[in-house]
């Protein structure tokens, strides 16, 4: 019982940890002006699909072993839901940005 | 030798478990349906971002410094209602109520910040009348403000709950769905500061 908590308690620093650096170094980039343009955008994008990642692994606890199937399901389903519509919605209004020009 | 028939108690135990546990599966459906509404708000702000109307720009009015106060104020919350879970899990109520009630602050601060950001920018005239760009800041990050402001009041509802009934199961399954809210909220922040303060500032 105490054991496993310690361990809990271990998997959230480590997520906190990894968080802490993961949104130091977008802010830290933008802050000293280091990177610019594109490269500075796949930064920032990079670093916040790995932090989701990191909180959806150590603060939420998604796993491949522990978490029920149907939850997973639905998870997959929000991203597919997500990515039509957000990427829909992006590709329409953009074209027609550059069509208007 | 007789056969073992689970007694009432323990049926209407296991009954009480399996509505739990389907509670528990509803509210995961609808942080996902939520997750939707924040990205179709995140999708109208990246449409909106330029659209400053003569208005302010967005360099105008983001402060970065303020904007990583609040960062770390939101994600110190999501470590401290891990360790209020871990509490939970050890069955002690008294450190439970005391972790729920440093996250309560830490939420409280976070809403403070975010009241000052939004009358600040009011004040000098960037409201979120004045422009399509200030239309949407306003939407996407006031309707995340406001998905904590309900979480804060939860939490404060939880620890009422924790002191008058103790930890029971259906108390321990609130505070589990109110942790998946709470850790929610923090994933669609990084998406905030990634997709709005960030490049708004560069």
């Amino acid at each position: 019982m105490d054991h496993s908590s310690e361990r809990r308690t271990t998997t959230y620093l480590i997520g906190f940890a990894l968080a802490v650096v993961l949104t130091a170094i977008p802010f830290a980039v933008v802050w000293t002006g280091a990177l610019a343009g594109t490269a500075a955008y796949l930064l920032i994008a990079i670093a916040a699909v790995i932090q989701v990642g990191v909180h959806l692994v150590f603060f939420l606890h998604i796993s491949f072993r522990s978490t029920p199937g149907e939850n997973l399901f639905f998870l997959g389903f929000a991203a597919v839901l997500i990515f039509i519509m957000v990427g829909g919605s992006l590709w329409i209004m953009i074209d027609l940005h550059n069509r208007m020009m | 030798m007789s056969m073992t028939t689970p007694s009432a108690t323990e049926l209407l135990k296991e009954e009480e478990h399996h509505a739990l546990k389907s509670r528990e599966f509803g509210f995961w459906v609808y942080l996902m349906t939520d997750a939707i509404i924040f990205a179709l708000l995140f999708a109208t702000f990246v449409v909106m971002r330029q659209n400053f109307a003569g208005g302010p720009t967005s360099q105008e009015v983001f402060d970065l410094t303020h904007t990583a106060i609040e960062t770390a104020l939101l994600l110190v919350s999501s470590l401290t209602f891990g360790f209020a879970t871990i509490a939970m899990t050890e069955g002690r109520a008294g450190k439970v109520v005391g972790w729920l009630i440093v996250t309560l602050i830490l939420g409280l601060g976070f809403l403070a910040m975010e009241v000052i950001e939004f009358q600040g920018m009011i004040d000098k005239g960037a409201g979120p009348g004045v422009s399509g760009f200030l239309s949407a800041f306003f939407t996407l990050v006031g309707t995340h403000g406001l998905h904590v402001a309900f979480g804060s009041f939860a939490i404060a509802v939880m620890i009422g709950q924790v002191l008058a009934k103790g930890l029971t199961d259906p108390v321990r399954s609130r505070l589990f769905r109110l942790g998946l809210f709470w850790h929610f909220l923090d994933i669609v922040w990084i998406g905030i500061f990634s997709v709005v303060y960030l490049p708004g500032v560069m």
